[in-house]
């Protein structure tokens, strides 16, 4: 008892000794185990009904101090169960003792050793703040910066969404006290990011009749603080990203996305140009017009290659703390260029030129490619994949640098997420036009994309189809058996029945590519025929989309081209009656590709054909090919001639 | 308003611009430049038709450009420059060109020595960048060239292509910095793009803008006095201006925003260092000190209480000069040259030039009926007719006329210490009747003319002394000539009386019509005979004293007019409605003051000025030499942002 009647006067000068030393509170932790005590008691103290508001008070400010210190200060209070003690202070009537306890929860919230989860394990705690969002400016402040830090993720935002978050905090957007704006536009920022439903709800709040988008315009002003201009513009960023915002408004053409450029500006702390390019890449990722304005605004494709100079030799040799600094911000910075110049060339051919342009921009990617960073390295293989879509910059720049080297590189055992982008730029390396191919393949390509179709990823299977597709394409007879060989017939079929419809129509479009020339159909068709048509019947029976039947009519088309390879479907009466069925079927496409078939099994000139036009004729084909050359179709019309022809012969 | 009319009758592309849009051009450029004083660098309103090469057609008001020459190649290229330099005052100048139509195309039969060659790329085999695949003459060219240039360089040119020209061309989108080969800048423009310059005299550079997209840096360091340009050479090409009549479409001001907080964060982040401590003590003493000047005895010593700091002068003696100044500004000159020769013997003595001021304002307020020598005959007590500054309008007889003068003064204090001259001077200049008429409206309650002395000398006193300024303000627009502008000082003041009576004068004789029905006739002398003998007799006093400064110390024409002008007075029937009625407007009595008190705190040795309305002379004055020497920050840092 004698202690708690001292402590009230033991309580300030040990607030006025904890916020004024912050040493002094890491040796309250660090040194003397004994001394968490202290800590245990402030909060026994805290929770005590029977102690005095003030001294509850004053407990509640001293415990804020302590969780500035380390971040052992933060992981013993939080031990002891900080947060459900001072949540509980909230319901205190007195605002001083819950304004106490808000800034020590804001505190504990922020620091990184905090779990978010805390704040949500109780429903009614969100609530109870949204209610006292009202009581006092402070209250507003650290209620706004404990949900901007909180919230992560999509359930994160619906939760604070469905407790009305938009409309308790549009208001603040307009406070009087700066703080209170900025954590409020903070949260907006959070909330909006990717996040359709809040993006859509915002775009329709407004405030003293001003509407959220204008009052946000209003803070991208450049005289603002460069914090305020550059969190309202990734508010508005969301906003269009979810089509709240059309991508040629005003407020995103003419405001946002100069904004955003001028943040990637050489004047910027290096963390504002971070987040600003990150931003801006975001912002243009889709819009072909977007990126086209924002190539020329302020010389932007040049201006990012000012990222790639840190740390400077200037500051290597002058300045310790600033290498430091800058050694810190390296890595963000050229993973945040590389976005942006992705974003940039993500459509236009012209601003993939500028941007190869750029001094040593090709080194710097290939570089880029074996960093030890993650996060650049997935930044760079984008980029990359940005510029494969260049059919010019395949031929040219891309092989100058010899990209392929340090891309399959990237592509062993790396993670799923730099493995997606990588596997695409590959698919596009590949394709028939590109010099790369060649090495890639001796490089041993094939055994890697074939692992890759049986990853349980479902884009990588999508790409390491496509690659295989791309490479099958016209293809010589060794690569097309190495690509058999690899994937082997089990993991075709695999494939075929892969739940993804991407996945099986490249799967189809590898087996129409390698059934491509006669000599290496009839290969094919005499080491794998029985699967392959055993695979095609049972597509044919599926429940499949147009497209895909098209394409296996195709392979059909292919095999009936081959010599020897005909007999497996001639003999085959089960894939001559579907044939027929197509023939007839309402879909013009599946028509002309049953035609093909057709076309490809009675061509004259070839050895058997007078049995198989009989077979055919018997099967009822002629009277079948009389009706379609009727055909108000041309494509059909023609075709069924050119196969009555035959017959005539 | 006539003139515009007239204009109107022409019609066609050739009439000026209708009146209206003239003063949404005025007000809109106002607005954005405001730190430019017009009448000394006037602002770009228009394409100059003497400033362009014979190829070059203007119409729409001289703002539509558009070529007529035979564009066959780079000789036939042909430009018009802006009828003004850019002001360096304007800090951030702006003005956009829209391409209106596109002209023939400029194409195959012009071998323009831009032109690169081409040659065909053979893969993985040349390692240069790859030209353009489609071969540029075959695509359609826009010779057109939008920049600035200096004046006198050569119009028969694109301009970029020679010294002190700038430019940035549609063609290639190249920009042309004084030299005939461009560097890539930015993306090409045609028909529909507007392509804004805006030129930062800041640090003198400048970047374009296209359909409102900021392009970049441009051009870093430009010379000063560079004129709006543009070039065209091809055939039929037509491109329109904007130097403010329409809005822009870039948001120029929200990048004028961002530099004024740029100049004003460098002014509130300037380094004082160590001085710290220093530093305090001298905003004090400024303080102090200019409460001592103007005799705020007793505000004076409260703050050096509080500050604890000391005052120079003592006590008495700053009683002393506030006793003397009120009765200067009474009106009651003749005790106040007693006083003076009483508390401060030798000072009169020995300023020959300010004893003869205040003889000759002694006269005036002889025939205004304030002084002592003739008061003493009427009626009135000398103690009820000691209030400021009205003694002479106490009676209601006269109060339309004097208070219009009076006005002057009140409406001073929103143009406080002679730093404002542009506005108090438009208001004077171009509203005259407006202004005379909201003060006759004032007139009309009697409270506002007349203060009592006992409650309120130090406002009477802060008026004064504003007015004072503005006073000197007003003397530099009668001036018309830029090196006659004040220091913003207090100096000079005889000079400035003259002035003043100049002014006022004209001022007078605009107002005469509004208001000569109106206002009863009020009496020389306050109507005494006595007193008007009096006034003669020391009129002969006057005379003899300034032939004897004559004899003494040479003529002296600014005596001469002093006197010309108090004796004028003489010459009308009713002096207050004559054109030197000016002087007997109680106003005319604060210069003299000033320059009374300024002399006796000289022959103490203390500052004749006091050290606060010095520095702020000294900033207004060295705003004005900036925007003359051409740094531009000027525009963002002006004296009365920081006054409140």
């Amino acid at each position: 008892m004698a202690c708690v009647l001292e402590a009230p006067l033991r309580m300030s000068v040990l607030s006025e000794v904890t916020a004024s030393s912050r040493h002094y509170v890491d040796r309250l932790f660090d040194l003397d185990p004994q001394k968490v005590l202290q800590g245990v008691m402030l909060l026994y103290l805290l929770q005590q009904e029977t102690s005095s508001t003030e001294l509850r008070t004053e407990c509640a400010v001293v415990l804020g101090s302590l969780a500035m210190g380390t971040e052992n200060n933060v992981k013993s209070l939080l031990d002891c169960h900080i947060i459900t003690a001072l949540l509980q202070g909230l319901l205190s009537p007195d605002l001083k003792f819950i304004e106490a306890c808000l800034r020590c929860l804001r505190t504990i919230f922020i620091s990184p050793v905090t779990p978010e989860d805390l704040l949500y394990t109780d429903a009614t705690v969100i609530s109870h703040l949204m209610a006292l969002l009202s009581r006092s400016r402070y209250t507003q402040e650290y209620i706004c910066q404990i949900f901007s830090h909180c919230c992560k993720g999509p359930d994160h935002q619906t939760i604070l969404f469905n407790h009305g978050a938009v409309q308790n905090i549009a208001h603040l957007l307009v406070s009087t006290s700066y703080k209170v704006q900025m954590q409020a536009l903070k949260c907006f920022s959070v909330l909006a990011f990717e996040n359709p439903q809040v993006s859509m709800t915002l775009v329709n709040v407004s405030v003293d009749g001003e509407l959220l988008p204008q009052i946000f315009v209003k803070m991208l002003q450049r005289d603002k603080p460069i914090e305020m201009q550059l969190t309202s513009a990734k508010c508005l960023t969301s906003m269009c990203r979810a089509g709240a915002i059309r991508t040629d408004d005003s407020c995103i053409v003419l405001k946002t996305l100069p904004c955003l450029v001028r943040m990637c500006s050489k004047e910027r702390l290096l963390e504002e140009r971070v987040e600003g390019a990150e931003t801006l890449a975001y912002l243009i990722e889709t819009d072909v017009e977007l990126q086209r304005t924002a190539s020329i605004t302020d010389h932007l494709i040049v201006m990012l290659a000012d990222y790639f100079k840190y740390p400077s030799s200037v500051s290597a040799i002058t300045d310790i703390k600033r290498l430091d600094h800058d050694l810190k911000h390296a890595h963000e910075l050229r993973q945040a260029a590389f976005k942006l110049y992705a974003s940039l060339g993500a459509n236009d051919e012209d601003i993939r030129k500028k941007i190869i342009e750029t001094e040593n921009m090709m080194d710097r990617i290939v570089n880029g490619l074996s960093e030890s960073s993650i996060k650049v390295r997935l930044a760079a293989v984008r980029c990359l994949h940005s510029l494969s879509r260049s059919v010019q910059q395949l031929r040219t720049s891309f092989q100058d640098h010899a990209v392929w080297k340090p891309l399959m590189k990237v592509l062993q055992n790396a993670p799923n997420e730099i493995l997606v982008v990588a596997s695409s730029t590959l698919c596009n390396l590949l394709l028939e036009f590109s010099p790369s191919k060649e090495p890639i393949l001796e490089s041993g390509a094939i055994e890697l994309l074939c692992s890759l179709t049986q990853s349980e990823n479902l884009a990588l299977r999508v790409n390491g189809i496509w690659a295989l597709m791309n490479m099958a394409f016209q293809a010589e007879q060794k690569i097309k058996s190495d690509i058999l060989r690899g994937l082997s017939t089990e993991q075709l079929f695999q494939l075929l029945s892969d739940s993804d419809v991407n996945v099986l129509m490249k799967t189809l479009g590898l087996l129409r590519n390698l059934l491509s020339t006669r000599p290496h159909i009839d290969h094919i068709m005499s080491t794998h025929g029985k699967q392959i048509m055993q695979a095609v019947t049972l597509i044919l029976e599926g429940e499949h989309n147009i497209e895909v039947k098209e394409q296996t009519l195709c392979i059909l088309a292919n095999i009936a081209d081959g010599t020897t390879a005909k007999e497996l479907i001639m003999t085959n009466d089960d894939i001559l009656q579907k044939i027929k069925y197509y023939m007839s079927h309402s879909n013009a496409k599946l028509q002309l590709a049953a035609m093909f078939c057709i076309s490809n099994l009675i061509w004259n000139e070839e050895e058997g054909s007078q049995e198989r036009q009989d077979k055919l004729r018997d099967m009822g084909i002629v009277d079948i090919l009389h009706k379609l050359s009727q055909s108000s179709d041309p494509n059909l019309c023609d075709k069924a001639k050119t196969a009555l022809q035959q017959y005539l012969a | 308003m006539a003139e515009a009319g007239a204009g109107s009758l022409h019609g066609g592309d050739a009439a000026p611009p209708s009146p209206p849009r003239e003063q949404e051009l005025s007000r809109r450029l106002r607005r954005l430049y405001p730190a430019v004083n017009q009448d000394e660098t006037p602002l770009p309103r228009s394409w100059s038709p003497k400033d362009k090469y014979n190829y070059i057609g203007l119409s729409q008001g001289n703002l539509r450009v558009h070529y007529k020459g035979h564009g066959k190649n780079h000789k036939d290229a042909a430009s018009v420059r802006a009828t003004h330099p850019i002001p360096a005052a304007c800090g951030i100048y702006y003005f956009e060109v829209k391409i209106v139509s596109k002209g023939r195309d400029g194409c195959c039969e012009i071998l323009h020595s831009k032109e690169e060659t081409f040659q065909e790329r053979v893969f993985g085999f040349v390692f240069s960048p790859l030209p353009p695949a489609i071969p540029e003459c075959l695509l359609e060219k826009r010779y057109m060239g939008i920049g600035l240039s200096a004046q006198g360089v050569n119009m028969n040119r694109l301009p970029g292509w020679d010294k002190h020209s700038y430019g940035y061309h549609g063609d290639d989108g190249h920009s042309f910095c004084s030299s005939g080969t461009g560097q890539p800048y930015g993306p090409t423009f045609t028909t529909g793009d507007v392509i804004g310059c805006c030129v930062n005299l800041i640090n003198n550079t400048c970047f374009y803008t296209k359909n409102g997209h900021s392009l970049g840096i441009a051009f870093t360091d430009l010379p000063a006095n560079l004129y709006p340009t543009v070039g065209l050479q091809t055939p039929g090409e037509i491109v329109d201006a904007n130097f403010g009549q329409q809005p822009f479409v870039f948001d120029i001001e929200d990048y004028m925003r961002e530099w004024r907080a740029k100049i004003q964060s460098t002014i509130k982040r300037f380094p004082i260092g160590d001085r710290l401590g220093e530093w305090q003590a001298m905003l004090q003493n400024m303080v102090s000190s200019y409460l001592v000047h103007h005799g705020y005895c007793s505000t004076a010593t409260a703050f050096a209480r509080v500050t604890d700091t000391t005052i120079q002068e003592e006590q008495t003696s700053i009683k002393n000069r506030q006793r003397i100044q009120k009765l200067v500004l009474a009106g009651r000159v003749g005790e106040a040259i007693e006083a003076t020769q009483q508390l401060y013997p030798g000072l009169l003595e020995h300023n020959p030039n300010l004893l003869f001021m205040l003889k000759c304002r002694q006269f005036v307020e002889m025939v205004n009926g304030t002084d002592s020598e003739v008061r003493c005959f009427g009626a009135r007590s000398p103690r009820s007719q000691d209030s400021y500054p009205g003694s002479p309008s106490l009676s209601p007889r006269h109060g339309s006329n004097n208070s219009h003068l009076h006005s002057t003064g009140a409406d001073s204090p929103t143009c406080s210490n002679g730093v404002m001259s542009t506005k108090s001077k438009q208001s004077h200049s171009k509203y005259p009747t407006l202004s005379s008429s909201s003060s006759s409206s004032s007139s009309s309650s009697p409270s506002s003319v007349n203060y009592s002395e006992s409650n309120s000398t130090d406002s009477t006193k802060s008026q004064q002394h504003s007015s004072t300024s503005n006073q000197e303000t007003s003397d530099s627009e009668m001036e018309m000539e830029a090196e006659h502008y004040p220091n913003g000082v207090l100096e000079n003041s005889s000079t400035r009386i003259m002035n003043g009576t100049y002014k006022h004068e004209e001022i007078l004789q605009t107002d005469e019509s509004s208001m000569e029905d109106s206002c009863p006739q009020r009496q020389l002398c306050g109507g005494n005979h006595a007193a008007t003998e009096r006034m003669i007799q020391f009129g002969r006093e006057l005379q003899m004293l300034s032939e004897q400064l004559c004899r003494e110390y040479g003529k002296n024409t600014m005596h001469k007019k002093m006197l010309q002008d108090a004796f004028s007075l003489l010459a009308y029937s009713d002096p207050w409605n004559c054109p030197v009625g000016q002087q007997l407007d109680p106003i005319q009595r604060e210069p003299v003051c000033a320059a009374l008190n300024s002399a006796i705190l000289e022959s103490q040795n203390l500052p004749k000025q006091p050290p606060l309305m010095l520095a702020l002379g000294q900033a207004s004055e060295c705003l004005r030499l900036m925007a003359r020497v051409g740094l531009g920050s000027c525009s963002f840092a002006r004296v009365d942002d920081y006054l409140h």
